[in-house]
């Protein structure tokens, strides 16, 4: 059978030569298969993924339907979803059945894509491994022993493993392109404000977004023309026209100027990334693109804002996790104070309670200027670096993350380790620009390697596009771990 | 600069977080790693750079004064941990 | 040693949007418990705010009446700290940029004027409601008005007394209700006052440690607490002790202040700009519409009630202490047949005033409508009703309501205007009061007085006293 894209499916659908019941049949037998080993899924429900697909080829049937339609879709549990539990990894919300859909999820349910489930993620979204998920880690389809990344990492995995053709993801530093790397699948972070926050449980509200991973740049630009789109409930959602991603995919892409940040290029990065990251600079050329070395030299900055400034907006948006109105309340209380303390030290994780306390630190009083204004600053200072940086180039092409998968637990007691997983992404999301990771080869140990395509603003058909031409000629991203 | 262990409890207590003495001293040694990795930003010359907020320099959309919403306490009840009489119940607020 | 008490207030004034500031809940008071609170306001994962128009529209037209600043940009910001009635865990309010700054409104207290400078006011979201009443032990939060706006107006110390406190608060629960950004309503909590209070040695420069009095929901009560805070803070200095700043609530039933338990983490609410709202651009058109359609402000009406209609300081300050009283008495001035602003003005205050609070009734809903006034003062001008038989048919009106002509027809009200039948009456009165006339004719004027009343009584009040006067005094000098 060719790669189950999200394309090919639709055409199977749109022919009828499978109906979505059977497409959400056969990924909820694989999932029941794999996901005891992978841990991929926080929650299934069959019955309602099939109810959603009988109206989803109801909808096909009568003429109303779209691409997407009937195609099923897992979701990574940030999303809120009616009816469903939506957990964000964590125990504090280890109960709790959302009473109302996010926008995203919204979306595809009017697209008439079926759910699959809700997928495994670090607690939060706070984490690069997925191993700070209260559900417990995800295992990397390519090799059990190591992490998915994160913090979208079921989401990854579950898309490498063929138990969805697709899924959502959300990335505040780098958690949908870094798994996708991590997990040898095609992940786009859209521009700031393209894709609607509302529903999506949040961590940094000024870093969030959503975005779609799958196998391929196509997929992504399918389930990014679902996804994105205006909502007036969002006030950081950008009014703009409706536009199809998709529309450039095959604009070929002679004179395409590639920028390549030489503070991308320099020490940490393994000599097998280095060389895979290359070999696609090659390849680009091949296809008549152009190279010019640009310079982000506040890049380096990046991490140390990232961790002012996310910690900072997290520790005021957790603070509604408090036992009163959702949610875990401790079992055990004398008073207010004490219900309020022990609700949050035993609902949440270590990861994500150490960061409320580094973002309230830098909040608080005599240090606010220090960190936090400082922290923005910087923050300007790095996507001037881009914004000079696109004056020069079309797209910037770089490796997405400094090393493949690594083993489980390896990082976990060493918070800064595990920080810098994520130097290459993390510019991305503080100047607010789309940002993609796509296959480009594999290391030594068989383990994927993603390259990061990062566009200008509004520039997602662009990057989709030059990811695409690349995936035409390549098939990086049609391999598949074995012995699934 | 590194935090102390009063700042550690001081911040738990801001954040309503309970943390036990051995607790806050593990906790002291992780923050104190991460504030070192930190702290490189706060030597750079950033006189006269205006602080980023928001990715996008745009303005608050405002919304109609109208209402949208209907009543929906049941469905929004049936997760609260304790609620009675259409109130969430808490422990006694004395102030 | 003498004191000086300085004071500043912090009102928040519940704005008069029909949605919450930032979601779409009705903000309508007084339903059943959490059926107003919607997943914005309760602050469920993931929920986002958006910004109520009306409630920027009104912080424009509150700027623009104390002639303040509008901050063409302004920045939302999160306060953060922990309170069940805050389900965010943090409260929407403006910090470092709010949306109006300056600005000053004129008070009186004692016949003197005085201009109050205000620092700033800001748009916030309300919190909701701890119930204290007892649920096993247990309080009960009602999140009803959680995300109600407010604007918090926030005055510089220019006041020196309670009754300056009182006179400002005063003058501003006005302004708001008179340009309609608020009801105004203090049992409802619609406006809430918040009094620093400090005292200093009389002559001294700087400002003594203030404590903060929060959520005063009268004026009387307003002018108690201060006065009893003032009284303690002095009485603890001259003791040898230190004033500690403090947020403090008052008793009405004990009449005193007593430190509040909570906001133990007042010193650090950890203000940084929202993320999930940006910043708010006033938009010029906007400013100049709302400039264009601003009703004539209370001090502006004053000065030409004083000019155009001649009357006393007293008098235009009491007719413009609401703009419904205003509008009412402007109505019925303008509609008299003959000009007589002062007529107006002393029934209004006078009658009609007396007969409203009588059963607390708002003047919008009274029954004798500014028409309807006019019509029965103007049988008062055209000599038809004595002042006395006004009163009476006043009286009918409220009671039984109807036309004031109806009144005096049905029930014969009407003021005796044909001499001839009033003569008779005279002499009559003149013939059975033989000693009162030899009384008045022996130089005593009290007896004249007398025989005026023996013709009033006569008449039952229904003749012309004037008019009795001049023929009584024919009469007897004839």
């Amino acid at each position: 059978m060719p790669t189950p894209t999200l394309r090919f499916l639709s055409t199977l659908l749109a022919q009828g030569k499978a109906s979505s019941v059977e497409l959400c049949q056969d990924y909820l037998d694989r999932i029941r298969r794999l996901n005891p080993a992978l841990n991929a899924f926080i929650t299934v429900d069959p019955d309602r993924t099939l109810v959603e697909a009988v109206a989803a080829d109801a909808l096909r049937a009568s003429g109303r339907g779209d691409v997407l339609t009937g195609v099923p879709i897992a979701h990574k549990d940030l999303f809120c979803t009616e009816g469903w539990l939506t957990t964000c990894g964590s125990r504090m919300l280890a109960g709790f059945v959302s009473p109302y859909d996010a926008h995203v999820i919204r979306q595809c349910k009017t697209m008439g894509m079926p759910s699959l489930g809700k997928t495994n993620m670090d607690e939060f979204a706070m984490g690069s491994s997925n191993e700070t998920s209260h559900f417990g880690p995800v295992k990397n389809p390519w090799d059990h022993a190591r992490v998915p990344g994160g913090s979208s990492g079921g989401s990854a995995a579950c898309v490498a493993a063929d138990m969805a053709p697709a899924a959502t993801g959300s990335d505040t530093g780098g958690s949908i392109r870094q798994p996708a790397a991590l997990c040898g699948i095609t992940g786009l972070k859209p521009t700031y404000g393209m894709v609607s926050r509302y529903g999506m449980i949040a961590f940094a509200s000024s870093l969030d977004q959503g975005g779609p991973m799958a196998r391929t740049a196509e997929d992504c630009g399918l389930l990014l023309n679902v996804m994105a789109g205006f909502d007036e409930r969002d006030s950081t959602s950008l009014q703009r026209e409706k536009e199809d991603y998709t529309r450039d995919l095959d604009k070929p892409l002679a004179g395409l100027k590639i920028g390549l940040p030489r503070e991308f290029f320099g020490e940490g990065l393994t000599g097998d990334i280095a060389k895979a990251v290359e070999e696609a600079i090659t390849q680009y050329r091949r296809l008549g693109a152009e190279t010019v070395e640009v310079g982000l030299p506040n890049s380096r900055l990046s991490v140390a804002a990232y961790y002012v400034l996310a910690p900072a907006e997290a520790s005021s948006n957790l603070s509604r996790f408090d036992g009163v109105r959702y949610g875990y309340r401790t079992p055990d209380y004398t008073d207010l104070l004490d219900m309020y303390e022990k609700t949050r030290a035993e609902g949440f994780g270590e990861e994500v309670k150490r960061r409320i306390l580094i973002g309230t630190y830098v909040l608080s009083h005599g240090y606010y200027d220090a960190y936090y204004i400082q922290a923005q600053k910087l923050r300007r200072l790095i996507a001037s670096d881009f914004r000079a940086a696109f004056r020069d180039c079309d797209v910037i092409l770089g490796p997405t993350t400094p090393g493949t998968a690594f083993r489980l637990g390896e990082r976990i007691q060493d918070p800064v380790q595990m920080y810098l997983t994520d130097i290459y992404t993390i510019a991305v999301n503080l100047a607010g620009l789309p940002g993609m990771s796509l296959p480009c080869g594999f290391d030594g140990q068989g383990l994927p390697i993603g390259m990061q395509l990062i566009g200008d603003y509004f520039g997602e058909a662009r990057i989709l596009n030059v990811a695409h031409q690349y995936q035409r000629v390549t098939d990086w991203h049609q391999r598949r771990p074995e012995g699934l | 600069m590194s935090i102390s262990l009063d700042d550690v409890k001081r911040i738990a207590r801001l954040a309503r977080i309970r943390v036990s003495d051995v607790q806050a001293a593990q906790t002291q040694d992780r923050l104190n790693t991460i504030f070192r990795l930190i702290e490189e930003m706060r030597g750079v010359d950033t006189t006269g750079v205006e602080p980023m907020a928001h990715a996008q320099d745009m303005a608050q959309r405002l919304r109609p004064d109208v209402v949208t919403e209907p009543d929906r306490r049941e469905v929004y009840q049936t997760v609260a941990p304790q609620a009675e009489n259409g109130l969430y119940l808490v422990p006694k607020v004395i102030e | 040693m003498q004191w000086e008490t300085v004071i500043g207030l912090e009102i928040h004034a519940q704005l008069t949007t029909r949605s919450k500031i930032f979601s779409g809940a009705s903000t309508a008071f007084g339903a059943a418990p959490n059926t107003q609170a919607c997943q914005v306001d309760l602050a469920l994962p993931g929920v986002l705010p958006v910004l109520n128009r009306g409630a920027v529209e009104r912080a424009i037209k509150f700027g623009l009446a104390i002639g303040a600043r509008l901050n063409r940009t302004n920045v939302f910001a999160r306060k953060n700290y922990f309170y069940p009635d805050l389900p965010k865990g943090y409260q929407i309010s403006q910090f470092e940029l709010p949306i109006v700054e300056g600005g000053s409104i004129d008070i009186q207290v004692g016949g003197a004027v005085k201009t109050i400078r205000l620092t700033r006011a800001h748009l916030e979201e309300d919190a909701g409601k701890s119930l204290h009443e007892d649920f096993h032990g247990m309080s009960g939060i009602d999140l009803n008005r959680a995300g109600t706006p407010l604007l918090e107006i926030v005055s510089e110390p220019d006041m020196r007394s309670a009754k300056e406190a009182v006179a400002y608060a005063k003058a501003l629960h006005t302004l708001v209700t008179w340009i309609g950004i608020c009801d105004g309503n203090m049992q409802e909590g619609s406006f809430r006052m918040d009094a620093n209070v400090s005292v200093r040695p009389k002559g001294q420069a700087e400002f003594g440690t203030r404590r903060e009095i929060k959520n005063l929901n009268s004026f009387r009560f307003l002018e108690q607490a201060i006065d009893y805070e003032v009284r303690w803070q002095i009485e603890r200095i001259e003791d040898g002790h230190e004033i500690q700043q403090a947020t403090v609530l008052f008793d009405p039933d004990t009449g005193e202040t007593r430190m509040m338990r909570t906001k133990e983490d007042a010193h650090d609410y950890r203000y940084f700009p929202d993320p999930d709202l940006l910043p708010v651009k006033l938009d010029e058109t906007l400013i100049a519409d709302t400039q264009a359609h601003m009703p004539e402000l209370p001090q502006a009406r004053q000065a030409r009630y004083k000019t155009e209609f001649g009357l006393s300081t007293y008098d235009a300050a009491s007719l413009t202490s609401s703009r419904a009283m205003a509008d009412y008495f402007e109505a019925v001035a303008t509609a008299l047949p003959k000009p007589d602003p002062k007529l107006a003005a002393n029934w209004v205050m006078g009658d009609l005033t007396a007969a409203l609070n009588k059963v607390e009734m708002d003047l919008d809903d009274s029954p004798i409508t500014a028409p309807l006034l006019a019509k029965l003062l103007a049988r008062i001008q055209d000599g038809t009703l004595s002042g006395k038989l006004a009163k009476q048919v006043f009286e009918v009106m409220w009671g039984e309501g109807g036309e004031p002509d109806a009144i005096i027809e049905a029930r014969g009200l009407k003021q005796m205007s044909d001499s001839g039948e009033l003569e008779a009456i005279i002499d009559e009165v003149l013939a059975a009061n033989a000693k009162l006339v030899e009384e008045y004719r022996a130089g005593k004027e009290k007896a004249f007085n007398a025989l005026v009343g023996r013709v009033m009584q006569a008449t039952r009040g229904k003749a012309n006293p004037a008019q009795v006067n001049e023929l009584l005094r024919a009469r007897l000098a004839g």
